[in-house]
């Protein structure tokens, strides 16, 4: 089976491609990129004035299977991945039961088979339960295919397990990812302590209960060895610590989401919207600045969503009882292309480097790239497109979208995983 | 009349000080009616409304109670434990059953912030907060500003202080806003463990020792230590509160002659106010009570009273 993409402009800098050219794919693989290509058979389609790329991946997402399938499950959260231009995602482990076994490392990986082209990803506990009292078994999962861990959704607050943990997880090769948070600082926090917190009479959660964490895990990340993947960073300082041992040389990371970019506790308003309601919550406007500036210069490493479906019962509730979180799947990229790459800010290969390259290299799992050779894995984006958010439903089975509502301009169009369509023309299949 | 310029009462920011004038001259003629042998006028006769109290409540139930009856409105009370939420239902089933019950106006207290938005978003009827958790309580602040205004004849120009548990009083997240409203000077006074992040945002100055600022107040807003909502106490003993931010006979008379003690009620007596301090003629809480009545008369009056179908007349 071959397929021809003819005359997108194809971006990716870790080949130094950036122009105009065709892209021929057979049996899966990139089989040829050039000039004036053609096929003698299979199907040939017109890409002009497109954006290919590498197939994008969004390296956190929480797919409610098991457990809360009412929210989402494994196939819906892959077709909203599709729908967004992804063609992998890292799959939380907060599910029910938690995520923290080898079989149901296995179950996750085996549904997800049965589903649409999006390829998955697993990470497992860090602690049985989440509870944050004893690890997980860990090489269990990480022999049925777990490629990192975490207990995101809470932060470990007890030091002696982050640290026993990292000891523990540096001997597979993966990282670990770090939800920062210290409880005793956040205790009943709903919002960004300060502005929000005192305008609306809501209780603060203070920036400092987040980058405490982040400073104690690099601490421990230096101890032990072990990589150390910031989820979801927030604020300034944040972004500070990460910068300041990146210098130092350490296996740090970080990653940011679309909503911590470019909402901030403004967006809070007394409208009460719960779809603002996220942990951690908005930050401020310089926040949003450092956060921007970051992921140009590369202290951010990856731009991933914290996709977190909730049913509309959920979020109808009173602020302080709804539950934390935000879809984004089916946003990020557009949010991205709207608010940086159309004005300049982030480049398109910069865009690869955050959003395709970085969270494989970071999980040390297969690389793509438009090279011939390599998997057929490329999103291809009408950078024109102008869209509204949520005018057109949704493929994941919730809506409560931080950006509904919002005018972007640019989405995904056509999606390909090992040369198999997961969208096509905007239509997922 | 010229009614307000907002359907509900949610927040004190939807009213503007002329709506507040016009709130205030109007309990002014309420407060007079209450003082009669027969309190009662037919205002609201045939109208329905319902006190719905999601959380404890005597003091406010009782007084929105007395003022839709003394306007002739059919009032029901609905308080938590004989409700459905307790048996799971969602505050915007609670809104949507009402709703269907045509009633006109909804007064809500309820433990979550912004939760009243919930029922202006769901219900027909005009919604009044009554308390939203720790956000505001904005018929506190229209009886207290009356207070202010039939004391001194002004608002503006005032100098408030506000002494207690800012972080948690709902109270003072309605007063406060109020006061930058109609122009007085507001100054929170308390242990920094007791304010909340940014008090500045509510236009508030901010003063850790009281017995530096008690001479220049006109008014002493003293706030209820809530002692059943604090988790890990936020000072070391209700003593050493007393000692360093209660009124007592010393600090009684440190004040001002004109100068008025507020408290929203109940007091502890003996922690943030003193048996003489509670008793003085400075102290207006009773008043303040009183004044509920009729302020709470003066909103229904004014949410509703224009409202008149073809019947009505």
């Amino acid at each position: 089976m071959a397929l021809l993409l003819k005359g997108a402009r194809c971006v990716d800098p870790a080949h130094e491609l950036d122009h105009v050219t065709d892209i021929a794919i057979k049996n899966g693989k990139i089989k040829d990129i050039g000039q004036d290509l053609s096929i003698d058979k299979g199907e040939v389609r017109d890409m002009s004035g497109k954006v290919l790329v590498p197939g994008l991946m969004d390296m956190h997402v929480h797919l409610r299977e098991p457990g809360q399938e009412y929210k989402e499950d494994i196939a819906s959260g892959l077709r909203a991945a599709a729908k967004g231009g992804f063609c992998a995602v890292l799959a939380m482990p907060n599910t029910n039961p938690t995520c923290d076994t080898g079989s149901i490392v296995g179950f996750i990986l085996n549904r997800a088979r049965q589903s649409c082209a999006t390829r998955i990803y697993v990470a497992g506990a860090i602690s049985r339960g989440l509870t944050g009292l004893e690890l997980a078994e860990i090489g269990d999962m990480y022999a049925a295919g777990a490629v990192a861990y975490t207990d995101d959704g809470r932060g470990v607050q007890d030091i002696g397990l982050a640290r026993l943990a990292m000891d523990y997880i540096k001997q597979f090769k993966s990282p670990v990812l770090s939800h920062c948070q210290m409880e005793d600082l956040t205790a009943k926090g709903v919002v960004n302590e300060g502005v929000v917190s005192t305008r609306l009479g809501l209780a603060g959660w203070p920036a400092a209960a987040e980058e405490i964490q982040i400073a104690r895990d690099i601490a421990l990340g230096e101890l032990t060895g072990c990589a150390l993947h910031i989820q979801h960073i927030t604020t300034a300082r944040g972004v500070e610590l990460v910068r300041e041992a990146k210098a130092k040389g350490l296996p740090v990371s970080c990653e940011v989401t679309p909503h911590h970019l470019f909402l901030n506790e403004d967006d809070v308003d007394t409208s009460y919207d719960t779809n603002m309601k996220m942990n951690p919550p908005l930050r401020t406007k310089a926040d949003n600045r450092a956060l921007q500036q970051a992921l140009v210069d590369g202290t951010i490493d990856v731009v991933a969503t914290d996709h977190a479906p909730h049913a509309a019962h959920e979020k109808a509730l009173e602020f302080e009882l709804a539950p934390f979180g935000c879809t984004g799947l089916e946003t990020a990229l557009g949010a991205v292309l709207t608010y940086m790459v159309h004005e300049g800010t982030l480049s398109y290969g910069q865009l690869v480097e955050r959003m395709a390259h970085a969270p494989r290299a970071l999980l040390g799992i297969k690389p793509v790239g438009l090279k011939v050779g390599l998997s057929a894995d490329v999103t291809i984006i009408d950078p024109e497109l102008g869209w509204v958010v949520g005018s057109d439903g949704w493929e994941s089975k919730s809506t409560n979208n931080a950006f509904n509502g919002r005018s972007f301009q640019g989405r995904a169009t056509d999606v390909y995983v090992d040369g198999f369509a997961s969208m096509q023309d905007g239509v997922v299949s | 009349m010229g009614g307000l310029s907002s359907r509900h009462l949610l927040e004190i920011e939807a009213l503007n000080s002329r709506d507040i004038d016009t709130i205030i001259t109007t309990a002014q003629s309420f407060k007079e009616v209450n003082e009669r042998v027969i309190k009662k006028l037919p205002t609201l006769r045939g109208r329905t409304v319902v006190n719905l109290f999601l959380e404890p409540s005597t003091r406010t139930r009782t007084s929105f109670e007395l003022a839709a009856k003394r306007l002739s409105a059919d009032a029901i009370n609905m308080s938590g434990s004989a409700l459905a939420t307790v048996k799971g239902e969602s505050l915007v089933d609670t809104a949507k059953t009402l709703d269907a019950m045509d009633c006109d106006l909804v007064v809500l207290r309820h433990a979550y912030a912004g939760s009243p938005h919930i029922l202006a978003r769901t219900m027909r009827a005009r919604v009044i907060n009554a308390g939203d958790g720790k956000h505001q309580h904005p018929t506190q602040t229209l009886l207290d500003l009356f207070t202010m205004r039939q004391h001194f004849g002004r608002i503006e120009g005032l100098n408030v202080g506000i002494v207690g548990d800012v972080a948690h009083s709902r109270v003072a997240g309605s007063l406060l806003p109020a006061l930058a409203i109609m122009g007085a000077s507001a100054t929170v006074i308390a242990p920094p463990t007791l304010l909340p992040a940014r008090p500045d945002v509510l236009g508030a100055h901010v003063c850790t020792d009281l017995d530096s600022i008690l001479p220049e107040l006109d008014v002493v807003y003293m706030l209820r230590v809530q002692q059943e909502r604090l988790g890990r106490s936020p000072f070391p003993s209700l003593r050493e509160y007393a000692q360093l931010f209660g009124i007592n006979s010393q600090r009684l008379a440190t004040l001002k002659d004109e100068a008025i003690i507020m408290h929203p009620g109940p007091v502890n007596r003996g922690v943030e106010l003193s048996s003489a301090a509670v008793d003085t003629a400075k102290n207006l809480l009773l008043y303040q009570v009183s004044a509920g009545v009729a302020v709470r008369m003066a909103l229904m009056y004014l949410l509703l009273g224009g409202e008149e179908d073809g019947f009505a007349a």
